[in-house]
């Protein structure tokens, strides 16, 4: 079973999750829903820093042995940060995808994009009507 | 979708289904790391039902199979099991089987799944130009059940179901017994690099065979293992799968069959795969490690020297040696260990270095 979303941030359809730091950036990284159906994540390609994200346009690669998924930026914004230690332990990924296996930092562009993402309750159901 | 008799027992063990040549087969129950990891330090338990098993029998039996196999099997013993390539004018390969000598006048051919009505076709073929009348051709796919056990204690749990001396079987031999009392055809070969045997039984028991295989087998920690496991225990190994490296238009030579094309016989294909010998092959089918960070997949150009010169076949990340490793179609002046090349990736290309085969070789 998948641990319960925190009630901190904000979800995207394609499973990505948003925490606002409030100082204008988010932290951004996949759902632990989206991590038990990938299983065994062995690479994460990380977006440059610096790099121009547009909401719900690919921003990072997380490969399993079998399948390569694109990640989607959740909100629109400037990459202000990455997670080195995923270069060396992508499974940081599925032991912890809600804390130690955050993927980027995100200073947001326009921080009203985050009330379009769905709330923890709200995401919990969307994963029970859409399992896979 | 083609279903195996085991295809509930998947579901009820929360495996993730896939389409495999025209069957509905696990990928994987836990996880691709998990089963592999287990495959190789303690025992896996794979359905292969899907694959395909042809009877070939009569006085003209082996005629009709020395001439659409490359390998030749004059030689080949009762209960002695052989790998071979079925090429067709141009030696191209059409597929790789193994061939069981069940008896004087008596083979099994054991087919891919998505080839197998394509070889049966092409052989059924062949005898007809040949006239050889003396051989008949049968195929018994749907009647016929596989499981693969494989992994170091694959032995030890086998043995406790199995009639007769398993450790007296040979490496590619066979032996008629029966496994949880039922008629079955056991060999010591695989997929996987491991130890391990293939068991052949009639459809209607396999469903039986599985369960007290996992059963018996628990105590000494086997674990069913999915195609996903499967294919990475396999590329490891340094072996080829029908699709990826072997099509219509790749020949023996080509890739790692050599050993396996015996061209002191006649078969389709003999001729031409002997200019090509004599003529030295263009391109060669080569293992490699990513430098770079990053997995090769299938389908992906290889560069060297800024030049596009092939193509990745199978890639993957290796959970065994722990980083990501494929075979790919270079020029033969390529083809030396150390050579280096690029492999792109989503417009990026990263450094590779061709190894030589296998990655992974168990220890005896």
């Amino acid at each position: 079973m998948a641990k319960p979303s925190p009630n901190d941030r904000k979800y995207t359809k394609e499973h990505e999750w948003a925490k606002p730091n409030g100082d204008g950036t988010v932290t951004m990284g996949i759902t632990d829903h989206a991590q038990e159906l990938l299983t065994d994540v062995v690479y994460v390609e990380l977006p440059e820093i610096g790099r121009k994200a547009k909401q719900m346009q690919p921003i990072a690669v997380v490969e399993s042995v079998k399948s390569v998924s694109d990640i989607f930026a959740p909100v629109s914004g400037e990459v202000t940060e990455v997670n080195k230690s995923l270069e060396a332990t992508p499974e940081l990924v599925n032991k912890d995808a809600f804390g130690e296996g955050w993927i980027a930092k995100i200073k947001m562009d326009d921080p009203s994009e985050l009330d379009g993402l769905m709330a923890a309750e709200s995401y919990e159901e969307y994963v029970k009507a859409n399992p896979h | 979708m083609k279903r195996t008799p085991l295809y509930d027992r998947h579901v009820a063990l929360g495996a993730t289904m896939t389409e495999f040549g025209g069957w509905a087969m696990p990928v994987q129950y836990s996880s691709v790391i998990d089963e592999h990891k287990n495959t190789r330090t303690l025992a896996g338990l794979f359905d292969v039902c899907h694959m395909g098993e042809l009877i070939v029998r009569g006085p003209q039996a082996l005629d009709l199979l020395q001439w659409v196999m490359s390998r030749d099997l004059a030689n080949q013993k009762i209960d002695e099991m052989k790998l071979s390539a079925i090429t067709n004018e141009k030696g191209g390969i059409i597929d790789d089987v193994t061939v069981y000598k069940r008896g004087n006048d008596q083979y099994m051919v054991v087919t891919n799944a998505a080839t197998k009505d394509g070889d049966l076709q092409w052989i059924l073929k062949a005898r007809q130009q040949k006239g050889f009348s003396g051989a008949e051709v049968e195929d018994v796919s749907d009647e016929m059940g596989k499981i693969d056990i494989q992994g170091p204690v694959a032995q030890t749990i086998l043995s406790e179901i199995v009639e007769g001396e398993l450790s007296a079987l040979p490496f590619y031999h066979a032996m008629d017994t029966r496994v949880a009392g039922m008629p079955a055809l056991v060999s010591r070969s695989g997929y996987t690099g491991e130890d391990g045997f293939e068991v052949y039984a009639t459809i209607s028991r396999i469903v039986e065979i599985w369960d007290l295989l996992l059963r018996v087998g628990d105590p000494h920690g086997i674990k069913p293992a999915g195609l996903g496991a499967r294919d990475t225990l396999r590329l490891e190994a340094g072996m080829m799968l029908f699709g990826h490296e072997m099509c219509q238009t790749v020949t023996p030579y080509e890739v790692v069959y050599g050993w396996i094309t015996d061209l002191d016989k006649d078969f389709i294909g003999r001729d031409a795969l002997k200019k090509q010998k004599e003529d030295g092959v263009r391109r060669k089918l080569v293992g490699f490690e990513l430098i770079d960070r990053g997995i090769a997949r299938h389908g992906y150009p290889v560069f060297a020297g800024g030049e596009k010169i092939g193509e990745v076949t199978s890639g993957t990340f290796s959970p065994t040696l722990g980083k990501a490793i494929g075979l790919a179609f270079v020029p033969v002046r390529l083809k030396e260990p150390g050579t280096e090349l690029e492999v792109e990736i989503r417009s990026q290309r990263v450094k590779a270095r061709v190894v030589s085969l296998p990655f992974y070789k168990r220890k005896k």
